[in-house]
């Protein structure tokens, strides 16, 4: 079921491709169709999982040999923590096509290059083969540099680009390690449960644990790399930024976790400060630079630094409840960044056509779009983890996880809370609630349409039944982390 | 005494391709000079299409391999053979619109001519005979890189071809000769047997350093690169196709063996930690410097066909991570990068050359809004450059990933991977200039009033097969790569 999810994308954006130019209605219905049908799938393949596997390991999905002279194997397979972020794809996925429904230039295109990004994640999140899992990621890259150097804002074609590179020369990291590994191991197998099983040397361990956790790490916003996520983020048009902070960084977590973590505990092990201590100035610095920008999408966009830092630092403590936080955080952070860019993006920018906190204080847009208004402040509740939200299950595990391994870095990080908490009220106050100076009804402003309230419902919908239901995610990912692949890295070898 | 003429079977492919050379010449002489122009390229063209389909037809059909000190004939020659004309047939099939020059017959007589080059070149096992087929090869070569008269750039590309490419066989013939003094043998396997048994010479040394320019020269890799980009701009459309597909894949093809077969005793090593003096060594350095140079230089190109001249360069210095695998791997993934490369870069000047006869340049301004003005060539375009900066599921991406496995598992404790981590590198920051060319297609809006680019169908055809075959043997590489293995195994490389 759950390999159906790429394969609908990627057949969705090919039909796209073939539909004629001027059909922009039938190019929206197709990719919001595309998109629930693959959400269907995920959930449809989230049940069967649990009821069939509460066991935690990995269930094949499709494995044949593809490429038989490397040992390469066409194989997919889900466990509780692909799962979780192919649910959240998913569910990204429709909350970005309503969000997009105004886009009237090139509207097939979009749509194409939109759904082929979405299927190369499916992909990266269900690959258990990591030549195949490198492809998906490899995908993934061209799709995001066209949507926003087509489709995109502020300096689109330098932020498409520089997110292009950083991409590439992460992926090109982790290319050089997947290779090492391969042949170190004997060059039999590209299977990562296989590979996995294997002890690699400690002294290779050593270096090749930072390549490829860094090169994966880049794309999830680790510091001092994440200058591509502020530029990228507000250069990309809403749902381009949705997906960007909502699951590309995933992509780059995950592919840590996945690859990275798994195959060299010792190396991990050796790194694991270092690692905490930069996730933790990501913490803090995102927040920090959050509180004095005057775009409000850098806002958001730094934001997203600071809270893919409890990601990072939640991978770094090695507990079970450290690392049951990272994965929920991974959800968590992007369905409420998808919301907050889509505020930010769609309701405030299309309408408003700034995006500066000066030129939008005297505007009170409480007053103009109060249901912007309404969803921004629940969602900026939830961005500072208050109770009740998904964010707030989540990094109370990190913290609690991270207390017992680096209790100085842990205050550090509770400082990054504070701040977060200062920057969205700031951006409350200035954005929303300032006294204006010009009448309400001194400038029309379009009413928020249909779509924009259903992909907000679904989204405020999410991050609210996780936060007062966690143990729908939790049953998934904490089997999952007590299962043989992920007990070897967090016991320092295989068993 | 009596005349035999059984010598001449081994090598029916290559006479046909000879006759159907002079019958192109002929036909153009005796029946269609006087007629117009579209009639007379049509005629020509289909005689040097049957030239190249009647030497595949052949070489599909004949089993007589056998080696001999001059001349090799395995299942591997012949199918690089059958590689070669068809990259040739689709030279010849974009030619077909080109009206560059009056000489059509003229034209296509030599392009064959450089097609027989290139055969022999592949089958020969002797110093000498490789010398000889590479002249064949050359000296139509400049002939044609000079064919545009109406063009300055034609005639310059074409002088600096030829000064660069005589200085650089004048090296190679100067390393043959010093090797003839040493071990009084041309033969490859000869060579390679005194080589093992006498004691390796400083001067041999020298003799290895300037066979091996000759072909540097040949391959395009930096520092011996500097006819390129002019030839990829100047020459006309077509034989810049041909120069950068089916005379890079010979040339790559003998240079391995010539390495492997002649110089085996004196490879060397350029592992991090085993540096010796052999061949190995030289290619590291040629491969970094082509790498690094072509990619940087290529950085600040603004003319298409110059820019995809300098990624020539670069995508030379891939393929010689080829040559520090091991033995078993080393050929499939030398011969399946060249494969592809050369079905993607023969697509991509294509391309260009189209584009170039509507517009009048290839600058990048040029092809402003080219996913607009021409859908069918842009989509095309897109696939070739995204093939080339490696991108999945494309040719590119399992060519480079294939090479550079086999580059890194090719000598112990991983000793040239500070060579496989130089191309990842290189390959890495490649991507920014194919995008610009993307941007230019896709993101940038076509210039106010742009009429639709309509290319020929003899242009698109042949282009949207070469795209084609670029997405097939990414998604399945197995098939180009099992038939690599089952003819290197029945021909004992």
């Amino acid at each position: 079921m759950l390999a159906w999810t790429i394969l609908i994308s990627f057949l969705g954006a090919a039909a796209l491709v073939l539909l004629p130019a001027e059909s922009r209605r039938a190019a929206r219905h197709t990719a919001l169709l595309t998109a629930l049908a693959g959400l269907a799938c995920a959930l449809a393949g989230a049940v069967q999982y649990e009821r069939s596997a509460a066991s935690g390991t990995p269930v094949d999905l499709v494995n044949f040999s593809w490429i038989a002279d490397l040992h390469i194997h066409f194989h997919l397979a889900a466990d509780g923590v692909s799962i979780t972020l192919v649910l959240l794809t998913g569910i990204a996925a429709v909350a970005g096509v309503l969000f997009s429904w105004n886009i009237e230039r090139r509207t097939r295109e979009f749509f194409a290059l939109y759904l082929a990004l979405i299927g190369s994640v499916y992909g990266v999140f269900l690959s258990f083969d990591l030549f195949l899992l490198f492809v998906f990621y490899e995908l993934a890259i061209i799709p995001k540099y066209f949507l926003i150097a087509v489709w995109g804002s502020t300096r689109r074609e330098y932020g498409a680009m520089k997110l292009a590179l950083y991409s590439l020369v992460g992926s090109a990291m982790v290319l050089v390690g997947l290779i090492a590994a391969y042949v170190v191991s004997g060059a039999q197998t590209f299977d990562l449960t296989e590979l996995a099983k294997y002890h690699f040397p400690a002294a290779f361990q050593h270096w090749a644990f930072p390549l490829v956790f860094v090169g994966f790490a880049i794309l999830a916003g680790l510091w001092p790399f994440h200058t591509w996520a502020p530029t990228g983020h507000v250069a990309a048009p809403t749902a381009g930024s949705m997906l960007l902070a909502g699951v590309v960084m995933k992509l780059g977590a995950y592919g840590a976790l996945r690859v990275a973590m798994t195959l060299f505990p010792e190396g991990l092990r050796a790194w694991q400060n270092e690692i905490a201590l930069l996730a933790v100035i990501g913490i803090v610095y995102g927040a920090t630079v959050a509180l004095v920008q005057r775009d409000l999408k850098f806002v958001i966009g730094y934001s997203s630094v600071s809270h893919m830092g409890f990601v990072l630092l939640g991978l770094m403590t090695l507990s079970k409840i450290g690392l049951s936080g990272a994965v929920l955080q991974m959800f968590s952070h992007g369905i409420i960044a998808g919301l907050l860019f889509a505020v930010v993006g769609r309701m405030v920018y299309d309408r408003a056509h700034t995006r500066d906190l000066t030129e939008l204080q005297p505007m009170n847009l409480s007053a103009l779009a109060p249901f912007a208004a309404v969803t921004f402040v629940i969602a900026g509740a939830a961005s500072m983890g208050l109770p009740g939200f998904s964010g707030f299950i989540a990094e109370l595990q990190v913290l609690a996880g991270a207390w017992q391994v680096f209790p100085r870095l842990t205050l550090l990080a509770g400082v990054g809370i504070l701040v977060g908490i200062a920057f969205m009220v700031r951006v409350w106050i200035k954005a929303f609630f300032a006294e204006g100076d010009i009448k309400a009804s001194a400038i029309p402003i379009e009413p928020i349409s249909m779509p924009e309230r259903a992909g907000a419902l679904v989204l405020l919908g999410t991050t609210v039944l996780i936060g007062l239901w966690p143990g729908l995610l939790l049953n998934l990912i904490t089997p999952t982390l007590n299962s043989t692949l992920f007990q070897g890295m967090v016991k320092g070898g295989p068993q | 005494m009596t005349l035999s003429l059984d010598w001449m079977i081994p090598l029916i492919p290559e006479e046909i391709v000879i006759i159907f050379a002079l019958a192109a010449l002929a036909v153009d002489f005796a029946i269609v000079r006087r007629m117009n122009p579209a009639v007379r390229w049509r005629v020509i063209g289909a005689t040097a299409c049957a030239g190249c389909v009647g030497a595949m037809i052949w070489i599909g059909r004949a089993t007589n391999y056998g080696t001999s000190e001059m001349l090799a004939l395995s299942p591997l020659t012949q199918f690089i053979k059958l590689a070669l004309l068809g990259l040739a047939l689709v030279v010849v099939v974009l030619s077909l619109d080109a009206r560059f020059t009056r000489h059509t017959g003229e034209y296509y007589a030599l392009l064959l001519l450089a097609t027989a080059g290139l055969m022999l070149l592949i089958s020969s096992e002797n110093l000498l005979m490789i010398f000889i087929a590479l002249e064949i090869l050359s000296v139509p070569l400049y002939v044609l890189t000079a064919f545009d008269k109406t063009r300055e750039a034609s005639a310059e590309a074409a002088l600096k071809y030829f000064l660069f490419g005589s200085v650089a066989a004048a090296f190679t013939l100067f390393g043959i000769s010093l090797l003839y003094g040493m071990t009084g043998e041309l033969g490859l396997g000869a060579i390679a047997a005194k080589l093992r048994t006498q004691p390796v010479e400083p001067v041999c040394y020298a003799a290895l350093v300037m066979t091996l320019i000759g072909f540097a020269f040949k391959v395009a890799a930096a520092p011996f690169h500097f006819w390129a980009p002019d030839v990829y701009e100047g020459a006309p459309a077509p034989i810049a196709c041909f120069v950068a597909s089916a005379s890079k894949v010979a040339s790559f093809f003998v240079l391995a063996k010539i390495v492997i077969d002649g110089f085996g005793p004196i490879r060397g090593g350029a592992a991090w930690n085993d540096f010796r003096a052999g061949w190995m060594p030289v290619l590291a350095v040629l491969a970094v410097l082509s790498m690094a140079g072509g990619n940087i230089a290529a950085l600040a190109q603004t003319s298409v066909k110059r820019l995809l001249a300098y990624s020539a360069i670069a995508h030379g210095g891939y393929a010689l991570l080829a040559f520090f695998g091991n033995a078993r791997q080393m050929l499939p993934a030398l011969l399946f990068y060249v494969i592809t490369y050369a079905l993607t870069v023969l697509g991509a000047l294509a391309v260009a050359g189209a584009v170039e006869n509507s517009a009048n340049g290839d600058r990048m301004a040029a092809w402003a809004g080219l996913g607009r003005r021409a859908p069918l060539l842009a989509v095309c375009m897109f696939i070739f450059m995204l093939s080339l900066a490696g991108i999945p599921p494309l040719a590119g991406f399992f060519g480079k990933f294939y090479l550079f496995t086999a580059a890194a598992a090719g000598q112990p404790h991983l000793g040239m991977l500070w060579l496989v981590i130089v191309a990842v590198g290189a390959s890495a920051i490649s991507l920014y200039y194919y995008l610009q060319v993307l941007k230019q297609i896709y993101a940038v809006p076509p210039p106010a009033g742009a009429m639709p680019l309509r290319a020929s169908r003899a242009a698109l055809f042949p282009i949207a097969l070469l795209a084609a075959l670029v997405i097939v043997f990414g998604c399945a590489p197995g098939w180009l790569l099992g038939r690599l293995s089952a003819v290197l195994n029945s021909s004992a490389f």
